[in-house]
């Protein structure tokens, strides 16, 4: 053991150093390349998966924008709606009250004609009829001559005072 | 849960009588719990399994007639005995193996005399010529080129896997291995290393798995207790490679700071700059006889215990039983410890020679 052998020395030094050779050329060297670009391609891979999740955060978040413009869209369409409900509610409504009024002041014009024209036919009437009335009364009055003679006597009367 | 550790026990079971095997083979009668530590976490040149089966390893050698290669069965099938006087009137004898003019003596190689002999001083050791170079494919060589077959094997197949399933997430075997490339580079490569780590990626990974597999591998009974990273010349040969290493990619500002380090005053840079240039061989030094100590101090430890089994047991065998369930759990409780330091050293070992070489192509920031 602790004497030193020149056979083993020499065994040892070829056969060492030649599979230091074989193994450097055949094993490692492939290996160390392997595993080298297997680590490569991982670390792409894991950063291509960051980029995605951080691309997918970006369009996320954009499409959380494009959300709440189209909700902001859709309220600012709702409320220009109402608006333009109420103004045309309100003008129909504005409209409507004019034309009632204007139908109101028409028939009241025309019922005012009709009474005038009802109150002229009665005026004609009660004309006619005064006088029908009053040719019956004078008839009657004048039926006999003490009557018609009291009569003149008052208009002479009236006559005389003057 | 049951089941596992009663196949653990099994496995202990079948562990003793393979060192019972040993322990019964030793004709001197008298257990030597030093001797039998040694042998064991000792490199050899057979890979000892269970009792007398073991796989003979080939013996190559450079002598003076050119090289040398056959069987190790042909050693340890030859057994010789030399007879020794040590002091007056006492006899030794001491056991050998020999074969075709070569004697193998505590696992080294000697040349025999004309006799086809070994010859022996009064303290027992062999007055024959060692041979100086001997290639054998050893047992710690053998288990050395399996390991390294074994993490080739796998990172080829995971490379394959990687290839297959590109950008995909890792499955089977893949998925094991890729925590601990991750673990080297992100904990430990690049916080030492600094933007530069991609260099030495290729080699911090291969030290690590190879250790690593080195000590799971020593771990493993049946396996002729395998003690690679134990072995200080397989760590001598990876701590000069990271001293080699550093050393080329020392920059500039390294070799500077060390060599002549700026805004110290001149009487103290004196004292300094030797201790530099001694840090740059002591770094690897650490890192050598680090992991050669913890590793081997395991194996000391566990083997420890198998012994205290056997020292009792020679005393009465109801002792030997008692003892063995005590030791026997302890020994369980230290594979797990040993478990833990299998990845502890090769991490270790791992994570300072990447200070090493961060420490080398370090710029200037000042």
């Amino acid at each position: 053991m602790l004497s030193v052998s020149i056979g083993t020395i020499i065994w040892t030094s070829i056969a060492f150093l030649t599979v230091l050779f074989i193994l450097g050329k055949f094993a490692w060297k492939p290996i160390l390349k392997a595993i080298q670009e297997r680590e490569e391609s991982i670390e792409l891979a894991l950063r291509a998966a960051e980029n995605a999740k951080k691309e997918m955060e970006n369009l996320q978040s954009s499409n959380e924008k494009l959300l709440n413009e189209a909700r902001i869209e859709r309220d600012k369409i709702l409320k220009e709606a109402r608006e333009a409900k109420e103004l045309v509610i309100s003008t129909a409504k504005g409209k409507a009250s004019e034309e009632a009024e204007k139908i109101i002041a028409m028939a009241r014009e025309s019922i005012h004609n009709e009474k005038m024209a009802a109150v002229t036919e009665l005026k004609n009437q009660v004309a006619v009829l005064s006088i029908e009335i009053a040719e019956k009364i004078l008839k009657q009055q004048l039926s006999d001559e003490d009557k018609q003679k009291k009569i003149i006597d008052n208009l002479v009367k009236d006559v005389n005072l003057n | 849960m049951t089941k596992f550790f009663a196949g653990l026990s099994a496995l202990f079971m079948l562990l003793f009588s393979s060192f019972s095997g040993f322990a019964s083979g030793n004709s001197e009668g008298k257990f030597n719990a030093g001797e039998m530590i040694m042998h064991h976490i000792q490199d050899a040149h057979e890979i000892h399994i269970i009792g007398d089966f073991a796989i003979y390893l080939p013996v190559i050698l450079k002598s003076e007639k050119g090289f040398e290669v056959f069987c190790s069965s042909h050693f340890y099938h030859n057994k010789k005995t030399a007879a020794i006087s040590v002091h007056e009137n006492q006899i030794k004898n001491i056991e050998y193996f020999e074969h075709n003019g070569f004697a193998l003596f505590h696992e080294k190689i000697y040349y025999t005399n004309e006799q086809g002999e070994l010859d022996f001083d009064e303290h027992g050791h062999p007055t024959n010529q060692a041979v100086t170079i001997d290639l054998s494919i050893t047992k710690n060589t053998a288990g050395l080129l399996f390991a390294l077959l074994i993490v080739t094997l796998v990172f080829l197949s995971v490379a394959k896997a990687y290839k297959k399933n590109v950008n995909k997430a890792p499955k089977g075997l893949q998925s094991f291995m890729e925590p601990l490339i991750l673990f080297i580079r992100d904990e430990v490569a690049k916080p030492s290393i600094g933007h530069k780590y991609h260099l030495f990626m290729p080699f911090l990974l291969t030290i690590f798995f190879f250790i690593w597999t080195c000590n799971i591998l020593g771990l493993i009974p049946f396996l002729g207790g395998l003690n690679i990273t134990g072995t200080l010349s397989v760590t001598a040969v990876l701590a000069t490679v990271v001293f080699v290493i550093t050393s080329i990619n020392g920059n500039k500002h390294y070799w500077g700071h060390l060599l002549w380090p700026p805004g110290i005053p001149l009487p103290i840079k004196f004292i300094l700059v030797p201790i530099e240039i001694a840090g740059i061989f002591i770094k690897p030094l650490v890192l050598m006889v680090r992991l050669t100590a913890n590793i081997t101090a395991g194996h000391i430890i566990i083997l420890a215990f198998v012994c205290l089994i056997f020292i009792f047991g020679e005393q009465s065998a109801t002792a030997g039983y008692g003892v063995g369930v005590g030791s026997l759990f302890f020994m369980i409780f230290m594979n797990f410890i040993e478990l833990l330091v299998a990845f502890l050293q090769a991490y270790v070992f791992t994570l300072l020679a990447a200070i090493y070489f961060g420490s080398a192509v370090e710029e200037a920031h000042h």
